[in-house]
């Protein structure tokens, strides 16, 4: 077979003219003179879910196969019938934070999702069990963090701490030094602050109306 | 080959199922609820494979008009029901049973989930009070499945399974397509009900928008507008959205030159001017100095796979980006979209058009997109003293079928060449397995695509000689079922592509990329009751596809093609596309 063919052709690789611009790793022109790359911020997302089995499972598969760094995940019931409440905290660069909140979004049994501003009302729980060797000590401790106590005995005392994370973080640090043996954290829960809207979904019929942010991408 | 058909015939089948006037199967039981929805849906063909747990499944088949084609593995089921959805449009339809037919399935629900195209599961399941106990063939299925569906769905009562088969139909095609599946155990199944589902509906909490905002199509417009080098990038979106018409009319309008997709291809045709056919990996020279130079890419139905965009640092880096998708998840997703366009393909360009005050004046960078396609020429070497080239075989078998054929091929060096040397100028006529790359493909997916297509269309299946071999036992259902098929094996005697990146990547060592082992494919054709033949030089090409696209039924070539050849140009992984190398010492 005989032809007149050549084989590809063309300037080497070196040879060709090339731009000058690139991109960052999420894919956004860089700008050469004022370069910027996203730094992780933290995102809490509230989300209304059909309450049907496996839907937790959903979202956290969800967020392990995209490699979305998840630092808590709270769920609950709500007022309305078969409609439950997630609550979820990430910590992602940009892009990745918009990317969370429409996966989440295509979910079948996610009816709303959205990110809550930085104001919204945010707390958690922790069950907190200590020595008991100096139960007045301890005892001063919890009231000083409005903590209540459930369990007190001569080996350990538990104690229930609620508030936002940076008071919860403070309090275990102050209980350290009577030795932690124990500590169950709930991860935060939130609501938006004031009159604003969580994310809807959550009045009685509003199941049938879909809010997500399908139809506004950015 | 008759007799086996005779013998193999159930003799107690219902003559009226051949000249049936479509009656509604009667809903008396899960499984005709099952059934009755798919009817509803108007679904007219399903593959599978028999077992136990989907047994009152087929039990209401027995009696409906609904086609089925049994396939000799569920895979092979998955990839059949896909390219019958690639090439009718609607969602393919394949069966299983549970555990081991479940898993089955997987592959080829991956492989629809990474293309995006429309395919409903139908598994069985062990009944509801087993589950959970570790029973005969019982696999989570809806976990298995869960990362690789759009949603999937565990029947609980014979009274609802109906409209949820309805529902799991519909979400396949609703927005962007994708696979769904319904987990049936057997109880919901065989248990009564007299409950006539309803009308096949999209999830309320999963309606795609399709008429863009107002404020996205005018920003998208003003950027158009202002570009120097705007450049169209067709994916499969295009298709699947059926825009073709539109993006087309778009482009030749405006004179704005078009790359595609692979999946995109036929998007627009490749004998246009204006066409220069598929960017990325193994896309063409001009395509890739185009979205490396390009001002304004105006992307429509792409995901912007690592494979089309190369390292992302270098794709089309000095492009504002245009980005339409109807999937809101995939703006921003890999590149920035500088004007993300939320909306249904066809409507979102129409609606660009219309809002484009004048066209972009691209006249310049048209002749440099043309000059690029004479300075890089798609051409191979073909020296007489070399084997027979993979690529004259390719541009052969497109010489000798007609301009609409239907293409499918496998995964590897057989299926880069098909893609650039087969000329495609029509939509849905490329089906091949894209984003997953999954070998094996090409033979069901010819299956799916020959029930798919018209009579009068030819379907061929380019194939791998390690493709082939994965999902060889299809063979014996296109001979049962007398589907009139060519299969060109471009048998290299290698998994090619990995012989290809062990030479350049591994310093030549070959492990585990020898196939000379494979059985010789024209005898095993035969075999199968097909027909077979082997070609070895370029004498041989014409007469051998000649006679094997006349045979009416399914036949295997086995071109045995130049075991040195490789695929160019390329760029290498992560590289900048307007680097591609011509050749290997260019990498």
């Amino acid at each position: 077979m005989s032809d007149n063919r050549t084989g590809l052709q063309g300037p080497a690789p070196d040879e060709r003219p090339h731009p000058d611009g690139r991109r960052n790793a999420q894919g956004i022109r860089i700008d050469p003179e004022a370069e910027s790359e996203h730094e992780p911020r933290r995102a809490v997302f509230s989300a209304i879910v059909e309450d049907e089995p496996g839907v937790l499972s959903r979202v956290a598969g969800l967020a392990a196969r995209r490699q979305f760094n998840i630092e808590s995940l709270t769920v609950g019931p709500t007022t309305v019938e078969d409609h439950s409440r997630i609550t979820m905290v990430v910590e992602e660069p940009e892009p990745g934070i918009d990317q969370i909140e429409k996966q989440l979004a295509k979910l079948k049994p996610v009816i709303s999702v959205g990110e809550l501003d930085d104001d919204a009302v945010r707390a958690e729980l922790v069950l907190l069990k200590v020595r008991g060797e100096d139960p007045d000590k301890v005892h001063a401790i919890t009231e000083m963090y409005d903590g209540r106590t459930l369990d007190a005995g001569p080996e350990t005392i538990t104690v229930q701490l609620s508030g936002d994370e940076r008071k919860i973080d403070d309090a275990v640090d102050a209980f350290r030094r009577f030795g932690i043996i124990e500590i169950a954290r709930t991860g935060q829960t939130a609501l938006a602050h004031g009159s604003k809207k969580t994310v809807p979904g959550e009045e009685p019929g509003t199941s049938g109306e879909p809010t997500k942010p399908n139809t506004n991408t950015q | 080959m008759s007799e086996r058909t005779a013998a193999t015939t159930d003799p107690d089948e219902p003559e009226a199922a051949d000249d049936s006037t479509e009656t509604p199967t009667e809903v008396t039981t899960g499984s005709t609820s099952v059934v009755r929805a798919l009817e509803n849906a108007g679904v007219e063909t399903a593959f599978g494979v028999q077992g136990g747990a989907i047994m009152p499944i087929y039990d209401a088949l027995y009696h409906s008009d609904i086609r089925h084609v049994t396939m000799a593995h569920e895979q092979g089921a998955a990839h059949a029901a896909d390219a019958y959805g690639v090439v009718r449009g609607d969602p393919g339809v394949c069966l299983a049973t549970s555990g081991p037919g479940a898993t089955n399935l997987v592959t080829g629900i991956a492989d629809a989930n990474m293309d995006s195209d429309a395919v409903l599961a139908l598994t069985g399941q062990v009944p509801s009070d087993m589950v959970g106990s570790d029973a005969f063939q019982e696999t989570d299925t809806t976990g298995v499945t869960a990362p690789i569906t759009k949603h999937n769905y565990f029947a609980s009562s014979p009274d609802t399974v109906g409209d949820t088969v309805g529902e799991a139909f519909a979400l396949a095609a609703e927005g962007r397509p994708g696979p769904t599946l319904v987990d049936l155990p057997k109880d919901v199944s065989l248990n009564e009900t007299d409950r006539e589902p309803g009308p096949a509906q999209p999830p309320e909490t999963c309606r795609a928008r399709t008429d863009p905002a107002d404020s996205q199509v005018e920003a998208a417009a003003r950027a158009i507008e202002r570009a120097e080098k705007p450049l169209l990038l067709f994916g499969g979106g295009v298709v699947k959205a059926d825009a073709t018409e539109v993006a087309r009319q778009f482009a030749t309008e405006h004179r704005i030159p078009v790359v595609t997709t692979m999946p995109g291809i036929g998007a627009m045709p490749e004998d246009d001017e204006l066409c220069l056919s598929w960017a990325g990996m193994h896309g063409t020279g001009y395509a890739n100095m185009a979205i490396t130079h390009t001002d304004c890419l105006i992307a429509v139905g792409t995901r912007f796979d690592d494979r089309l965009t190369g390292g992302i640092d270098t794709f089309a880096p000095e492009a504002e980006v245009v980005h339409i998708d109807i999937d809101p998840a995939e703006i921003s997703k890999n590149v920035h979209a500088d004007y993300p366009v939320v909306g249904d393909a066809g409507r979102a360009i129409e609606r660009v058009d219309a809002e484009l005050d004048e066209g972009p004046d691209a006249r310049e960078w048209v002749e440099q997109c043309l000059t690029w396609k004479d300075e890089y020429p798609m051409d191979y070497a073909a020296p007489d003293n070399e084997p027979l080239k993979p690529q004259f075989v390719v541009e052969a078998l497109d010489e000798a079928t007609p301009d609409e054929t239907i293409v499918t091929s496998g995964v590897g060096q057989h299926q880069m060449w098909a893609a650039q040397y087969w000329t495609f100028t029509e939509p849905r006529r490329w089906v091949s397995s894209h984003g997953l790359g999954t070998m094996g493909y090409g033979l069901p997916a010819a299956i799916g695509a020959r029930v798919a297509a018209d009579d009068d269309e030819t379907v061929v299946c380019v194939d791998g000689d390690a493709s082939f071999l994965m999902t060889i036992q299809e063979l014996s259902v296109a001979v049962r079922e007398n589907l009139d098929i060519t299969v060109a094996i471009l048998n290299n005697e290698y998994i090619g592509m990995v012989r290809q990146w062990q030479d350049a990547f591994f310093e030549g060592r070959r492990m585990a990329a020898g196939y000379e082992w494979c059985p010789q494919f024209d005898k095993l054709a035969e075999a199968f009751g097909a027909r077979g033949w082997t070609v070895d030089s370029y004498e041989e090409v014409p007469d051998a596809i000649e006679e094997a696209l006349a045979y009416d039924g399914p036949s295997v070539i086995d071109f045995h093609v130049d075991p040195a050849e490789n695929v160019y140009p390329m760029v290498s992984s992560g590289g900048a596309n307007g680097k591609f190398a011509l050749s290997e010492d260019q990498l």
